[in-house]
């Protein structure tokens, strides 16, 4: 039997009826795993042995009397961020290469109570810097539709697994457009949360006021469902909301009239490639089609966005890298002759160009004279861009957009273009800065300006829905009426 | 130890940094628990305090309000809202590469604290004069002078690890026991201007700390550490010199006053050398007596602070800040006013029992209960007996609860005992050596005093009629004694006084003895 790229939903039914266990489920993907992805480099680490005792224990869930946990007995990937108790976590650096966390982070913990399977951890940008995965200390993944180009960054491991079915979802995290851009490059669905839904606590941090994980699936239902289970207060993460988390997939709808979609012009932006453009306004007809109202909005801060994110990351990024000083755990270089050559040695050694380039940013902007004159002056420009959005959301209810500018990018344009990252996450990244919850959906294709492609149709495109803060069935709702009527998120490539 | 000539021509200006680590029961941060008695090194910490990845603080609440309840104390303005903010710098004590501290809103400021100093108040100098016209200075009930230290701030912050250098090894250890423990941070204004002050307001300060309940504020424990900056400049001089010198590793008040004074005289010599001390940290050396140079981890260091974002912005509404001020116990300034004014007792001892949060507690127990001896007994003096009772809460019993590390409220000795003892010796029915004898029993064994009394034999003889016949006895026994006496041998009086009680085999009341006797003999 065939597991690959069936939905979350799917196959709760086929376990539920015992039509595969969840040994047979994870052999499956273990399998897939080990013949396709020395192509795709999705995963830096497969922790087969875990998988199956945990796919044995779903098993014996699922075999006594009651109700299984939706997630019962179902693979998944984890971004290499999750701390995971007992199993490496390297945030695809070399400072972390022989980490293993001594605790799971909460989102973990919480799969771990459904009895969900783990089968791995995907790789990312190192310490999820960058938009392609080029920054890993373990090689970039690759497009699941085209082996020659980017899966997206820098959740591209997760992107890429999914996108080339070797597990059913996987755990993402979004700074500024790492789970949107690389769904929207691999032709899946992902949900990037409102700031504070989901807990960040045992994720690697990046940037501590943008940080948010999320996942990446079939369908924007699967998502809901996922929003269920990962969401909620957590007393060890202090930024987490108090909002109740809702029944997100029972209370999910496919009527949208009485819904007001807005269009923010500066979303649609100078250099953007024709198909995108073309495939975006057409899924917004199916979505007049389902009953919503289009209504044409103007976002002006939007240009500012790239701009505040590129103090606020890095100086979050400098301090919360401040840490991996090779003195309690990670790489230390062998023989420092004092303590100061330890600190230099083993950062020098440990961390990548990428992250090196973020320290030395966000160190410049916070020192004593420029604080004021950036880091201040961009939190107060952050303050206009949330006042902003709160503003339009007053007169729609969601905004749709594309995902990203273009459709993925070549291998290597990344490392060629320092400001690449900025120009792939423009449309992202001021809604991570307001916290906004958002996803990207497939709806449909188109060539590429940079040369062929295998598929004649050309390479997936990524429609962008953003809610207000804490409006996440707004969006999943618009989201499913849109896979209802389109079934661009069942096309997978020919692998 | 090198010795300074005295001078007069140079006056100290010292301002205070002191980290007082909260008494809360676990970390600043993280639910690890704070225990400043752990020894067995890296045993309280988890995730959170060594800083692993992907960890995030939260801030705890009792620590919050242990913070604010010494602000208020301290008369600081306690803003609506406060927040935390990351201070960078590497050293391996500090596991995450920053400590989280409060920058530019710290949770409470604008403070001050009265100390009562004992200078002539010519000698206090120019500032003091010109604080008084401000009406800062008065005088206080004991008859020193009250004078007014400003407290700038006083910030939360964590706590950093410590640093193990094993002897003649090539490498170093890092104890993660204290990092992440709840600190507060208190400096003052630089306005103190003597050793003398700065001994006095360290222990004003750690009282009113100690009182409050937030902290155990041991010297010694480094629950309570202090750092002075010293500078020195010409008397009538009112700006602050160029330079200052911090001195650390003061681990006892005395120290604090000797470190102090060495920085004085140490400066004063440079400066009348022409020269101008150097910007530095030193420590104390307590074995030699002096302060020495120490290499400064910090120097011209640029910490980076912005606001932590994994914390958010705290907020105290006006309910939470009220409800806090009614909680303020009373303070060691009102309740030395009030044991002044109510007991009269002596300002030293005053002084000591304030000092002493837990002694001064059960001192006002054993009045409590002289006081139920008053509604129903005759004949007692209460001030006499309260003067007494505070005499052996100070001497006796200090000295035993001190042998033994303990408070009184840990004793054998509950407060209704002890003003017991104190009227049977009031009322002669025990020596004040007998009384010595049954306190130590009760120390030991606990007890009512009077069946201790019973018990070993101590009755003490006071009646009349019994001495009368012994003294009878003893003169008709020792006619060569009383006639010496007759003749002025004074001594030959305590002989005799000695023979009876002897013959009362040492029961008798020794000022009953005295009086009969020496009438007999006149008469």
């Amino acid at each position: 039997m065939d597991f690959a790229f069936l939905t979350l939903t799917e196959l709760r039914e086929k376990l539920d009826k015992k039509e595969v266990s969840s040994v047979e489920l994870t052999k499956y993907f273990l399998e897939r795993i080990k013949n396709l992805d020395k192509d795709y480099n999705s995963f830096v680490t497969v922790t087969e042995e875990e998988a199956l005792k945990n796919a044995k224990d779903a098993d014996d869930f699922i075999s006594s009397p009651g109700e299984n946990p939706f997630l019962c007995g179902i693979p998944y990937a984890a971004k290499d961020l999750f701390c995971t108790k007992g199993i490496r976590t390297t945030a695809s650096s070399k400072i972390l290469d022989n980490y293993i966390p001594p605790y799971d982070s909460t989102v973990i913990k919480k799969l771990k109570d459904q009895k969900s399977v783990l089968l791995g951890k995907t790789n990312l940008d190192q310490f999820a810097h960058g938009s392609s995965t080029e920054t890993s200390a373990y090689g970039p993944s690759k497009n699941p539709w085209d082996k020659n180009r980017i899966p997206g960054g820098s959740s591209g491991g997760s992107s890429a697994a999914v996108g080339t079915g070797l597990s059913p979802w996987a755990l993402a995290t979004e700074t500024g457009g790492s789970i949107r851009q690389p769904s929207s490059l691999c032709g899946i669905s992902g949900w990037k949360p409102t700031y504070g839904r989901v807990s960040r606590y045992g994720i690697i941090a990046m940037g501590s006021s943008l940080d948010s994980p999320g996942a990446m699936a079939y369908s924007v239902e699967d998502l809901a469902h996922l929003a269920e289970i990962m969401s909620g207060r957590d007393e060890r993460d202090s930024t987490t909301g108090h909002a109740p988390v809702e029944e997100y997939a029972k209370k999910i709808s496919a009527d949208l009239h009485g819904v007001k979609i807005g269009i923010p012009k500066e979303y649609f932006v100078e250099g953007m490639e024709e198909g995108v453009r073309h495939r975006v306004m057409e899924a917004v007809k199916e979505l007049k089609k389902a009953g919503a109202e289009i209504v044409d909005v103007s976002l002006p801060n939007t240009k500012y966005g790239s701009l505040v994110y590129a103090i606020v990351a890095p100086s979050e990024i400098s301090s919360n890298l401040g840490r991996y000083d090779g003195i309690r755990y990670g790489h230390t270089v062998a023989n420092g002759k004092d303590l100061m050559e330890v600190y230099t040695k083993s950062r020098a050694e440990g961390f990548g160009d990428e992250a090196k380039r973020r320290i030395m940013t966000g160190t410049y902007v916070l020192s004593a004279g420029y604080y004021d004159a950036y880091y201040k002056k961009a939190q107060k420009v952050r303050r206009l861009i949330v006042n902003e959005f709160a503003e339009v959301f007053k007169q729609v209810d969601v905004l749709v957009c594309p995902s990203t500018p273009n459709v993925a990018p070549k291998l290597g344009k990344a490392a060629d273009d320092p400001l690449f990252g900025y120009i792939a996450d423009q449309l992202n990244i001021p809604g991570a800065l307001a916290g906004l919850p958002a996803l990207s959906i497939p709806c449909g294709f188109a060539r590429p300006s940079d040369g062929e492609t295998p598929s004649m149709d050309g390479l997936p495109v990524g429609l962008q829905i953003i809610g207000p803060q804490f409006g996440e069935q707004k969006i999943f709702n618009v989201g499913f009426a849109y896979q209802q009527l389109t079934d661009w998120h069942r096309k997978h490539p020919q692998i | 130890m090198k010795n300074f000539e005295p001078s007069n021509e140079y006056k100290p200006v010292i301002g205070f940094e002191i980290h007082v680590e909260l008494a809360t029961k676990s970390k600043m941060f993280s639910p690890a628990p704070f225990n400043p008695d752990e020894t067995n090194p890296n045993t309280n910490i988890d995730e959170i305090v060594t800083a692993q990845p992907g960890t995030l603080p939260v801030a705890n609440k009792e620590a919050i309000r242990l913070a604010a309840l010494v602000g208020l104390a301290l008369n600081c303005q306690i803003d609506e809202w406060s927040k935390f903010d990351r201070k960078h710098y590497f050293y391996p004590d500090l596991p995450k590469g920053y400590q989280i501290s409060q920058y530019d809103q710290p949770i409470s400021k604008n403070g001050y604290l009265d100390i009562e100093i004992l200078g002539d108040i010519s000698d206090v100098g120019a500032d003091l004069i010109r604080q008084s016209e401000e009406g800062k200075m008065g005088s206080s009930p004991t008859g020193k002078h009250i004078k007014r230290i400003g407290i700038t701030r006083a910030h939360l912050e964590e706590d950093a690890g410590k640093n193990v250098h094993p002897d003649g090894l090539p490498y170093s250890l890092v104890d993660y026991n204290r990092a992440g423990c709840a600190l507060l941070e208190i400096v003052t204004e630089p306005e103190i201007e003597s050793g003398e002050e700065a001994r006095v307001f360290l222990q004003e300060l750690r009282n009113i700390v100690r009182y409050v309940g937030a902290s155990s504020a041991d010297m010694e424990k480094g629950t309570m550490r202090v750092e002075p900056n010293i500078s020195v400049r010409k008397p009538g001089e009112t700006t602050l010199p160029k330079y200052k010198v911090e001195v650390k590793n003061i681990n006892s008040f005395k120290f604090a006053e000797a470190a102090i004074n060495y920085e004085i005289a140490r400066q004063t010599e440079i400066l009348k050398e022409g020269g101008i001390p150097k910007q530095v940290t030193m420590g104390w050396n307590e074995k030699q007596g002096v302060t020495v140079e120490q290499r400064s981890k910090e120097e011209a260091n640029d910490y980076r602070y912005f606001p932590d974002p994994d914390l958010p912005v705290l907020q105290f509404t006006q309910e939470y800040l009220s409800e806090l001020k009614r909680s303020l116990p009373e303070l060691p300034s009102q309740k030395r006013k009030r044991f002044l004014e109510e007991y009269g007792l002596p300002a030293i001892d005053v002084e000591n029992l304030i000092n002493w949060k837990e002694m001064a507690c059960y001192f006002e127990e054993v009045v409590s209960e002289i006081d139920e001896w008053m509604t129903q007994e005759q004949g007692l003096d209460r001030n006499q007996l309260i003067k007494s009772a505070a005499n052996w809460c100070l001497q006796d019993f200090s000295a035993l609860l001190n042998g033994s590390g303990m408070n009184p409220q840990e004793s054998n000795v509950v407060a209704e005992n002890l003003a017991e003892l104190m009227k049977l010796i009031q009322q002669g029915k025990i020596s004040s050596s007998a009384a010595k004898q049954v306190f130590k029993v009760m120390f030991e064994k606990g007890g009512e005093p009077s069946s201790i009394v019973e018990d070993l034999g101590l009755h003490q003889v006071s009646d009349e009629g019994a001495i009368s016949s012994v003294i009878d006895k003893v003169v008709a026994d020792n006619p060569k004694a009383v006639a010496d006496f007759k003749a002025g041998a004074e001594k030959s009086f305590g002989f005799l006084v000695g023979q009876a009680m002897k013959e009362l085999k040492g029961k008798g009341n020794p000022s009953v003895i005295n009086d009969l006797l020496r009438k007999k003999m006149q008469g």
